[in-house]
């Protein structure tokens, strides 16, 4: 416990990772908040690359780390636009609201 | 009962990062939910920097609270959000999802928090004072993962034209120049020669 070790940090991104879960839950009618939460996850996972890549001695974790903030950067640019897209077609980005596919 | 700094760190970036986390997910205001993020973002690129990832820590904060969280509060305040309505049944499924995290979070301690996890009780090599992490990481990305570098390069090419596309609109009734039109004019489209005849007497002398 007097000093940190791989599992502390583990553990802290299997933390982060938990709270994304219930967020996604508890907004599931907020898109915007929905996106936050996925960005909390992959920071979780993030997480969890560094402190591998920190105590096996690879800075290779890191590369995928790299990779990983640049997918999650589209990821929200293209989502964030989507969102615009649909709240200027229906005025709202209420999950409910977007059932019209829906037979 | 004397803990080193860097453990101190741990624990205060550590509780910093899931308290913020909390307030993301619970927040009645998305700008509030927004700004609590830019704080998980900051707390932590500590932790990275705890883990001597000094170069992903600093893109962390410079493209993730800089662009992309810039980006959700544009969204966030440009759209005129109905809060209430998204509110209705916020807490209906929270047993569910509490039961739910629970236990992945369990199966995720009782596996990654056993002494016998790879990696666990490795004694980390001390780097030397002029190691250079972001140099590290470049020699990889230019040899290594050269081709994955340059893929990923296309990804933003796509993402930008996709996110340009998607927003993109045509509005009609507005005034605007036809760049077209404007280089397809002829001479005779804009001007006429008309010779006229001359009355007799008014001529200059």
């Amino acid at each position: 416990m007097l000093n940190t070790s791989l599992s502390h940090f583990l553990v802290l991104g299997a933390l982060l990772f938990a709270v994304s879960i219930v967020g996604i839950f508890l907004n599931r009618k907020n898109l915007i908040v929905l996106l936050m939460a996925i960005e909390l996850m992959l920071l979780a996972v993030n997480t969890n690359f560094i402190a591998f890549s920190h105590y096996m001695n690879d800075v290779s974790g890191q590369i995928f780390v790299f990779f990983i903030l640049t997918v999650a950067a589209a990821e929200s640019a293209i989502g964030l636009a989507i969102l615009i897209v649909l709240f200027r077609n229906l005025r709202t980005i209420n999950v409910d609201d977007l059932g019209s596919l829906k037979g | 009962m004397a803990m080193n700094l860097q453990t101190v760190m741990f624990y205060l970036l550590s509780v910093l990062t899931i308290f913020a986390a909390l307030r993301v997910i619970t927040s009645r205001n998305p700008v509030h939910a927004a700004l609590y993020l830019v704080l998980v973002f900051f707390s932590t690129a500590g932790i990275w920097m705890l883990l001597e990832a000094e170069f992903l820590a600093l893109t962390l904060v410079l493209v993730y609270v800089g662009a992309v969280m810039v980006l959700f509060l544009f969204v966030v305040m440009m759209l005129d959000i109905n809060l209430e309505r998204l509110r209705v049944g916020f807490w209906k499924w929270f047993p569910f999802a509490a039961v739910l995290a629970v236990i992945l979070l369990a199966e995720m301690v009782l596996v990654l928090g056993s002494s016998k996890t790879a990696g666990t009780n490795v004694n980390v090599a001390k780097h030397a004072a002029n190691y250079s992490n972001t140099k590290e990481l470049g020699r990889l990305i230019y040899t290594d993962y050269i081709y994955a570098f340059e893929l990923a390069a296309v990804l933003l090419l796509v993402a930008i034209v996709a996110a340009i596309a998607l927003t993109l609109r045509q509005r009609t009734g507005t005034k605007h120049q036809v760049q077209a039109e404007q280089v397809l004019v002829k001479r005779n489209d804009r001007v006429r020669l008309v010779s006229v005849k001359s009355v007799p007497g008014t001529e200059n002398k």
